[in-house]
């Protein structure tokens, strides 16, 4: 039997989908229960299985003998509004996920880069979080537990629905951000807020050390943005650097905000954004990482940002960078190659500044590496987690390069 | 254990620091849980980073189990280690390294105690945000094996969402430096998976915790009510308003007549079913003044008796003096207290709340309510005389039910204070053979041995691995039955 004949067997015709340009046969399985079945038929089978959500962020290019899609994973089995929670499959497109929580006057404050149908499950395995990190935090402080399939095909819970817990270790954080190297997320447990009453964005065009310089006097004058973020002219389609300011929240803060951006600002010009444009703004800034073919992240101190930034143009050259200086928090999105990168990662890591390759062409990912550079004693224990949660290798997920 | 160990130990240590003689070991028999109660092989109290890895790597040399602890202010016997293991105090690291104002950051060693690192970091403008009742006396290398929370834990995030970056000290005497100063991981998110860990997974040897701006203005709110249910739909009015207090904290009748009765008489209304503490603090004052108006107009519509707001800091430290010391006051009601945890959804806290009192009388036991209702995270504490086996029986039977009743409101057994060894019963009953199995092999990914604080958390009987190769025998780990 070949491969599709055996898993047509197991999870029916319809789990089928047409393959990608690699050929790679792609199945998208309808239940948790249904991934669990796959994946402990591809380990005992031994099939190498790359993990896909909906194909918009990361490259479909890992070379294996099937793709599981979560993209029929898309049901949103809860949301309370009075608890501020929900649980959505990883599946569901995050657009789809933001208009059902609005629907209840609910939040999930993250605004990750890529495009708009990009999963849920796909945002926490990479832990990518957008520029709602600054007041919000990383990807790993919106969730209250996740369950997930080994590669050997156990389905696994962590965490629960409550807003805190500390009921056995936390194996959530380790599937945030481990980019599907300890098993596949089936389900995820949200934490949302108050859909803000309130919502305005601002901007500022200038040089890039005197945005700087306002991004922290904000800081200072005690205003408290949701999001306070750098973007490079190339990334923000103007012609100088932008600072732009989102407020967020109660009608109180956000007037009492409004009230202290002018004086903070030093005398430059904060131009409020419609809604519109504001929708159109974060968008398009989202939407810029996923379009050329290699982004990645890296997160440095608050006082290291313009040296960071510096070293980023220097050995990189002036690409698409957006940056929330006061969050030490980085993004890069261009073209390179593997040697450029693997210099840029080792002078970083003498800097004590992680770089995070979010995504990239399988050539380069696979020999890069999403992270590397470890500090001591850390590579035994992540290729003790990885053999934990993937006994015979069947994910397909270029953690540390070759 | 080798006859020579102790002296190696002093060796390493010096004899002053070495506890040998039993009386001085029984000093270390318990913690912050009077139900539990196992004494030490030894008792070593380290006094340098190098001391303390020395220490590990001998240890690790004879293949002895020890168990770290920290102040022992813990709640669930996590910190108590028995006649087979060594018991390593770290209160003597007590170094704030370094305190970095710009980065917003600060370096400790584990056994620098939480309030004295607020105080350091206060002059600089900040605030090292976790909370805990016991923060006059706990650690943050106790906070960080915890994951410890607190009142202002609402607003601001328990203490996973303040380490940065952790020098973790392995079983077997490795060491290992994860996350780093701006937050981003070395690959994986292991700081995230080590907080939290119970001390199973190593010793956080340096650790750095993110600092917060302290807040420009505060407002402290003192709401009373008629009852449990209202002042739990007052809190969850204030929630769907969007506003998140910094605080928001509940207390019942019977844990405001221990405070009132006691030194820490806050002013409390005796005659209130319940009172809510509410605090909103910020960095724009007018934000906090406009955001209290329509909190203090919330607490009203939603049937509160009277709305104080503390007129002075004299004030508010009186209000939160009450609260943070209430499991001290209610040391007046009886010999010994059961302080539980447990989190519910916010919604079901009014019903949960009438649960619990039902069952306290069920057993004729004296239960008072004190805890952080803005996250659902309860402390219902059993007031009780230890010696008295009967009514010792009575609180674990009612302990039982209570978890029952939180895990079938939708909630689990433990927001802040741990698993221990107090509710490794209960872990069976939130999680599958699978987890408890996967939960155990991370475990030992980080201690192949398992000599780094035996036997908690994680029930290894109730494991997938433990079943599969037992299957003839009976299950263990389940909550005992109630009478």
């Amino acid at each position: 039997m070949t491969i599709l004949e055996k898993v047509s067997a197991l999870l029916g015709e319809g789990a089928i989908l047409e393959a990608g340009t690699d050929r790679v046969p792609r199945i998208a399985p309808g239940s948790p229960d249904a991934v669990a079945l796959l994946l402990g038929t591809a380990h005992q089978e031994g099939w190498r299985v790359r993990i896909e959500g909906a194909g918009t962020w990361l490259q479909s290019d890992a070379p294996a003998d099937l793709a599981l899609t979560t993209r029929r994973l898309d049901r949103v089995p809860a949301i309370e509004p009075s608890d501020l929670t929900a649980t959505a499959e990883a599946g569901i497109g995050l657009d789809q996920l933001r208009q059902q929580l609005a629907d209840r006057g609910a939040w999930l404050a993250i605004d990750p880069p890529g495009l708009a149908g990009r999963t849920l499950g796909s945002v926490v395995a990479t832990a990518t979080a957008g520029p709602l990190r600054h007041a919000f935090g990383p990807i790993k402080d919106h969730l209250l537990g996740v369950t997930f399939v080994t590669g050997d095909g156990r389905m696994v819970q962590s965490g629960g629905r409550v807003m805190k817990n500390v009921a056995g270790y936390d194996l959530t954080r380790l599937q945030a951000g481990g980019f599907g190297a300890f098993g596949v997320i089936v389900l995820v447990h949200l934490r949302l807020r108050t859909l803000p009453r309130a919502d305005i964005t601002y901007v500022l065009e200038g040089a890039r050390e005197d945005l700087t310089q306002i991004g922290e006097d904000i800081a200072a004058a005690g205003l408290t943005p949701a999001a306070l973020e750098l973007v490079s002219p190339a990334l923000a389609r103007r012609e100088r650097w932008v600072l732009a300011v989102r407020l967020a929240g109660s009608p109180a803060l956000v007037a009492a905000d409004e009230a202290g951006l002018g004086a903070a600002s030093g005398g430059g010009r904060f131009t409020p954004l419609r809604a519109e444009e504001a929708h159109a703004f974060w968008m398009r800034l989202a939407e810029g990482f996923s379009v050329r073919p290699v982004t990645f992240r890296i997160g440095g101190v608050p006082t290291a940002s313009d040296e960071l930034l510096d070293l980023l143009q220097h050995q990189l050259g002036d690409e698409w960078i957006s940056a929330s200086p006061a969050a030490g928090a980085i993004r890069w999105t261009g073209d390179t190659n593997i040697d450029r990168l693997q210099r840029l990662r080792r002078t970083l890591a003498g800097l004590e500044v992680p770089l995070t390759l979010e995504r990239a062409p399988w050539p380069l990912r696979g020999a890069v590496g999403h992270f590397g550079a470890y500090r001591e004693g850390v590579g035994p224990l992540v290729a003790g987690l990885r053999r934990t949660f993937d006994p015979g290798g069947a994910l397909v997920v270029a953690t540390e390069g070759s | 254990m080798s006859p020579h160990l102790a002296s190696d130990l002093a060796a390493i240590v010096g004899s002053h620091h070495l506890r040998e003689a039993r009386a001085e070991r029984v000093t270390y028999a318990m913690d912050g849980l009077p139900t539990h109660r196992r004494v030490p092989a030894l008792v070593v109290l380290p006094g340098t980073r190098e001391e303390l890895i020395a220490v590990v790597r001998l240890l690790a040399a004879h293949g002895v189990p020890f168990v770290p602890r920290g102040a022992g202010t813990g709640l669930s016997g996590g910190a108590l280690a028995d006649e087979a293991a060594v018991l390593l105090v770290l209160t003597r690291l007590n170094r704030i390294l370094r305190i970095d104002g710009d980065n917003r950051l600060a370096v400790v060693e584990p056994g620098v105690v939480n309030a004295k690192l607020g105080a350091a970091a206060r002059p600089a403008g900040l605030q090292y945000a976790p909370d805990p009742s016991s923060q006059s006396a706990c650690t943050i290398g106790g906070n960080v094996a915890e994951n410890a929370g607190g009142p202002h834990c609402l607003k601001y995030g328990v203490t996973a969402n303040h380490i940065l970056a952790l020098e973790v000290l392995l079983a077997d005497g490795s060491l290992v430096e994860i996350g780093s100063p701006g937050g981003e991981s070395w690959g994986p998110d292991l700081v995230g998976v080590f907080v939290g860990s119970e001390g199973n997974f190593g010793i956080a040897t340096r650790i750095t915790v993110r600092l917060t701006p302290l807040p420009r203005a505060v407002r402290t709110l003192l709401a009373d009510f008629n009852g449990l249910r209202i002042a739990g739909e007052a809190v969850s009015a204030i929630i769907a308003a969007g506003i998140v207090p910094a605080a928001l904290e509940m207390m019942d009748q019977s844990c405001i007549c221990a405070v009132e009765d006691s030194v820490y008489a806050a002013g409390y209304p005796r005659d209130a079913a319940a009172v809510l503490l509410v605090e909103i603090d910020g960095r724009n004052g007018d934000a906090v003044v406009a955001e209290t108006e329509v909190v203090t107009e919330l607490l009203r519509k939603s049937g509160a008796r009277s709305v104080r707001s503390a007129a002075s800091e004299a004030e508010r430290e009186r209000l939160w003096q009450g609260r943070k010391k209430a499991f001290g006051a209610m040391g007046r009601l009886s010999r010994d207290l059961v302080v539980q945890d447990a989190v519910v959804p916010r919604s079901a806290l009014p019903q949960v709340l009438e649960t619990i009192s039902t069952i306290a009388k069920h057993y004729g036991l004296v239960v008072s309510n004190v805890f952080h209702a803005g996250d659902g995270n309860l402390h219902p504490n059993i007031s009780f005389d230890a010696t008295d086996p009967v009514l010792k029986k009575k609180v674990e039977a009612a302990s039982a039910e209570i978890m029952q009743a939180c895990i079938a409101a939708g909630g689990t057994i433990t927001g802040e204070h741990g698993v221990g060894i107090d509710k490794l019963r209960y872990m069976p009953l939130i999680f599958d053979a699978e987890s408890l199995g996967a939960m155990h092999a991370v475990r030992r990914v980080f201690d192949p041995e398992e000599r780094v604080n035996p036997g908690k958390v994680v029930p290894v009987h109730a494991c997938r691995e433990w079943i599969s190769a037992n299957p003839g025998a009976a299950p263990r780990g389940q909550p005992r039955a109630v009478a």
